[in-house]
């Protein structure tokens, strides 16, 4: 029953989302305007319940699981990643490894000028 | 005879869902035990190895990706109340990110817009196609949202869905690495970095080390999400890349 409870909920809260982002023609996936809305009903309950807690770590745990059919998918645009390959291949690992180093980079800057919590990285 | 009843079978079983559902949960727990029998080395990412199998499984009995995703639609369709469940750990997580919300903001902001440009300029530089270019924009954004964004700056989504599996693997394997070399040793950092960078699959990795660096990665993935749905298309169209 508290698994029912909790998929449940994050069902409607994605329907609500959903909805909301088609009504409201907000350039937001319905799913993400969903995850704020429970965020902010979680923050001004000021508690989540047991059933959305157990819900949301089975869900996360198997994150990886999840990406698997999207994955198989590559089987459809062959043509075209062959066709494009060095461009997509160096694009992906390199703007992978910029994205990375950069963002450690400002976020241990934004740390040091707003926190002064750099000891700890030396 | 033995062989027109396995042939009927196979016609029966590849017009339903069953088929394609259950061959996605077992190649992914041959893939996911693989990994933990080669002690969780990154290259043996569950997902790309799953992946892997389920196409040659695909290609070897010419069945087609619509076929397969009859049934592999049950497991996508989870990845957006999966999306919603997001807001747990970022709720959980609430004190702490109160207490770092300005650099954290200042982080994904950045990453955000360093990870779409980047990909796109180096793509464009090597003469990929625009469309390709689009697709490659939220490359970093957990798919649900990415293929939510990709539909609406005119890149493929489908091409997106996998552009973001392959960016989450490549993450996922070389971010220990790159965090080792650049002396990273703060999980919160590298929690955040990793979010931005490699979203759900670089998460699943970040808890492997750490439960402080796994809650971070989720924060900054749900995040970076938001972030990226709100900006991207925005940014996109002011770089004159949409009409």
């Amino acid at each position: 029953m508290n698994f029912l409870n909790g998929i449940t909920l994050l069902l409607i809260y994605q329907l609500v989302g959903e909805v909301s982002v088609l009504l409201l023609r907000i350039p937001v996936p319905g799913p993400v305007m969903g995850m704020v809305m429970l965020f902010l009903t979680l923050a001004f309950r000021g508690r989540s319940t047991e059933s959305l807690d157990s819900v949301s770590s089975a869900l996360l745990s198997h994150l990886s699981l999840l990406f698997v059919p999207a994955g198989v998918g590559i089987i459809v645009h062959f043509d075209r990643i062959i066709d494009e390959w060095l461009a997509i291949s160096a694009a992906l690992v390199l703007s992978t490894i910029i994205t990375m180093a950069a963002t450690v980079v400002i976020m241990k800057g934004a740390n040091r000028l707003f926190l002064n919590r750099d000891k700890k990285d030396g | 005879m033995v062989e027109s009843d396995l042939s009927t079978i196979w016609v029966y079983l590849s017009a339903t869902p069953l088929l394609g559902l259950t061959i996605t949960l077992v190649a992914y727990s041959l893939a996911y035990r693989l990994y933990i029998y080669a002690n969780s080395n990154p290259l043996l990412n569950p997902v790309l190895t799953a992946v892997i199998l389920l196409i040659t499984l695909l290609l070897v009995t010419e069945t087609s990706y619509e076929t397969y995703f009859e049934g592999g639609q049950f497991v996508h369709f989870l990845l957006g109340p999966a999306t919603v469940a997001l807001a747990v750990p970022l709720y959980q997580q609430c004190s702490k990110l109160r207490k770092l919300f300005i650099p954290i903001a200042i982080a994904i902001i950045s990453g955000v817009i360093i990870g779409a440009f980047s990909s796109i300029s180096i793509a464009w530089f090597l003469g990929a196609s625009i469309e390709t270019q689009l697709s490659l924009a939220p490359k970093s954004v957990t798919t649900p949202v990415a293929m939510g964004i990709s539909e609406i700056v005119g890149g493929i989504p489908s091409l997106t869905a996998i552009l973001v599996v392959i960016t989450g693997i490549i993450g996922a394997v070389i971010g220990t690495k790159l965090f080792e070399l650049m002396h990273i040793k703060d999980d919160t950092v590298k929690g955040i970095a990793m979010g931005i960078t490699a979203h759900g699959i670089g998460t699943a990795r970040a808890f492997q080390i750490s439960s402080e660096m796994g809650a971070f990665s989720g924060l900054a993935m749900a995040l970076s999400a938001f972030a990226s749905a709100v900006i991207l298309p925005w940014l996109l169209n002011l770089a004159g890349m949409l009409n």
